[in-house]
């Protein structure tokens, strides 16, 4: 599970022991996972594993059961909210839909952050604006509302509003879901242009293995609430190409699976394996 | 077959009684917590908001806007306009012809203009309006969060550090709360031109019908009936941002109706429970005679 480079920088993302359940149900058991300045890091893993909750605590939304977290080595999981948002001003998210506000257009949903968060005058602001709709390709539709433009292009606008305040850490959660392969493809691009232009470390949450693949630096597998393993893109690669069987543990061949979108593996026999019997014939235990 | 339901017979009858109580002991409780959340949500939304209006107030390098009052004074007032006049048109004119045969009976049937003006400024005006506004702004306020919430608006404005409170319930809070003391004015003036209509089918003297109007308006009770507007328009707009705000995101589009409807009906609880309330104060303590 260890690092094949040896890191000497000190991880921007920090995440120990992290433990969380709601109600009876517990969706994170203990994750550890570094991330790194200047990487793309692309978490994976099947609906309902955590990922989505895992995103919301490292941004400060959900408070953990247990377990730290540190974001630019502030420990996030102890402050109070006004701390939290200074430190929120530090980071840009993109959220699935684009989470536009559907009341302003497109230049206005940009310039929000700056307006609020910022002292700049409104000529500058508005120069602002234009520069990071530059970026993502939409500084012609400024002028649009969110519900005038397709899917992809909302994406591209909270991209660029996540840009606003030039944070040092962009998170994407699913950035390619409900988008057509090309539209999807630009994305990905977009996604590690910005990376080395701006020199920001990205988190991507996806299920998607094709932009996955495209875009990783280093991947991370979760699984029902746990880290399966992290690694670098090529030790996916040659695990989801292997055809390796008997030296396979029972976690690499899930993640291989996984990797590959297999029908049929660890992944699909644990959801077959309840009892169908004694379910139908309506016996309890 | 029928031996394995005799042997289950008594294992059943016993339970069924337990299970009655609690069924009605967990209802109890489950509505009873669900109130009390419910109170302190609300609660909470107003001292926050009170805050937030203040922050805005005191630091004006915060640039809350007066776009976005100004915007929703407009959405949530101006559309209810037409409604309000028919309705109080309409009150104006049954309430006096209701009236006026049994006060006729008396030689009183100029009274009618007394009572009619009485119930328009101190109690229908306010009352008929905050009515019509819960359905029209509350519902349509309580639609629009519910539906940013499972958008992920709100989600992406709290990580954008901008507080949902200030941003979106503070414009709709005060918005609902100036329009109804608004709309309540036009609604009083529209009732008792209702009145007067009816008054002159019915015969009765206009300047009488003038005079006794002008004698029975007077500004305690005008502002007994607009403290009551305020009070119902700050009900109106919590309960709507509340609901929409507590649609969770993953509930969808029946979360936002059922938020929506939620809306309609507790307001309307609240506008006639705070209705009688301020009625016993204002009657007990002699406030606004």
């Amino acid at each position: 599970m260890a690092d094949s480079q040896i890191n000497t920088q000190k991880p921007i993302i920090q995440i120990k022991d992290l433990t969380k359940s709601f109600g009876q149900q517990q969706v994170l058991c203990g994750i550890n996972l570094d991330i790194f300045p200047g990487e793309i890091m692309v978490i994976m893993g099947g609906s309902g594993c955590g990922k989505s909750t895992l995103l919301s605590h490292i941004i400060g939304s959900l408070i953990p059961d247990k377990g730290s977290i540190k974001l630019f080595d502030e420990e996030i999981t102890t402050l109070d909210e006004k701390e939290l948002n200074s430190l929120r001003k530090k980071i840009g998210i993109l959220f699935q839909s684009g989470a536009l506000f559907n009341s302003l257009t497109i230049a206005e949903n940009v310039a929000l952050p700056l307006r609020e968060h910022t002292e700049l005058d409104e000529n500058t602001i508005e120069i602002m604006v234009k520069i990071k709709l530059e970026m993502v390709g939409l500084r012609e539709h400024s002028e649009k509302m969110p519900a005038q433009i397709s899917g992809g292009m909302k994406k591209r606008a909270g991209l660029a509003r996540a840009l606003a305040l030039d944070p040092q850490i962009l998170f994407y959660d699913e950035p390619s879901a409900g988008l057509d392969p090309v539209t999807s493809a630009q994305i990905d691009q977009l996604i590690i242009d910005l990376t080395q232009k701006l020199n920001v470390t990205s988190v991507v949450v996806t299920h998607e293995m094709d932009s996955a693949f495209t875009i990783a630096d280093r991947m991370c597998m979760l699984d029902k609430g746990r880290v399966l393993k992290i690694g670098r893109r090529e030790e996916f690669q040659n695990l989801r190409d292997t055809n390796e069987t008997q030296t396979l543990s029972t976690s690499d061949l899930l993640i291989r699976q996984f990797l590959r979108g297999a029908a049929e593996g660890p992944i699909t026999d644990r959801i077959e394996s309840s009892n169908y019997e004694m379910d139908i014939l309506d016996i309890q235990r | 077959m029928s031996q394995s339901s005799s042997k289950l017979e008594p294992k059943k009858q016993a339970p069924l009684l337990i299970k009655t109580l609690e069924a009605v002991g967990g209802f109890v409780i489950n509505k009873t917590s669900q109130f009390l959340i419910f109170i302190g949500g609300i609660s909470f939304l107003l001292f926050d908001s009170f805050l937030a209006t203040m922050g805005s107030i005191f630091k004006p390098t915060r640039r809350a806007g007066q776009s976005p009052l100004i915007f929703q004074m407009v959405r949530v007032g101006v559309r209810a306009i037409p409604i309000v006049l028919l309705i109080q048109l309409a009150i104006g004119m049954i309430l006096p012809l209701q009236m006026y045969p049994k006060l006729d009976e008396f030689g009183q049937g100029d009274q009618v203009a007394t009572v009619n003006a009485i119930a328009a400024i101190r109690e229908l005006g306010p009352l008929m309006t905050a009515i019509v506004l819960s359905g029209f702004a509350g519902a349509s306020i309580a639609a629009e969060l519910g539906t940013m919430v499972t958008a992920e608006e709100i989600n992406a404005l709290k990580t954008m550090a901008l507080n949902p409170v200030r941003f979106l319930v503070v414009p709709r809070l005060l918005a609902t709360t100036i329009m109804m003391v608004v709309l309540t004015v036009i609604a009083d003036i529209t009732m008792i031109f209702g009145g007067w209509l009816t008054g002159m089918k019915l015969g009765l003297d206009p300047s009488v019908f003038y005079f006794m109007t002008i004698d029975a308006v007077n500004i305690s009770g005008f502002v007994s009936g607009l403290i009551k507007a305020a009070v119902y328009g700050l009900l109106i707009g919590l309960i709507a941002c509340y609901q929409g705000l507590s649609v969770k995101p993953w509930d969808g589009s029946e979360g936002v109706g059922q938020a929506t409807t939620l809306t309609v009906v507790y307001s309307i609880v609240a506008i006639i429970g705070a209705a009688a309330i301020f009625t016993v104060i204002f009657y007990s303590y002699g406030i606004f005679n």
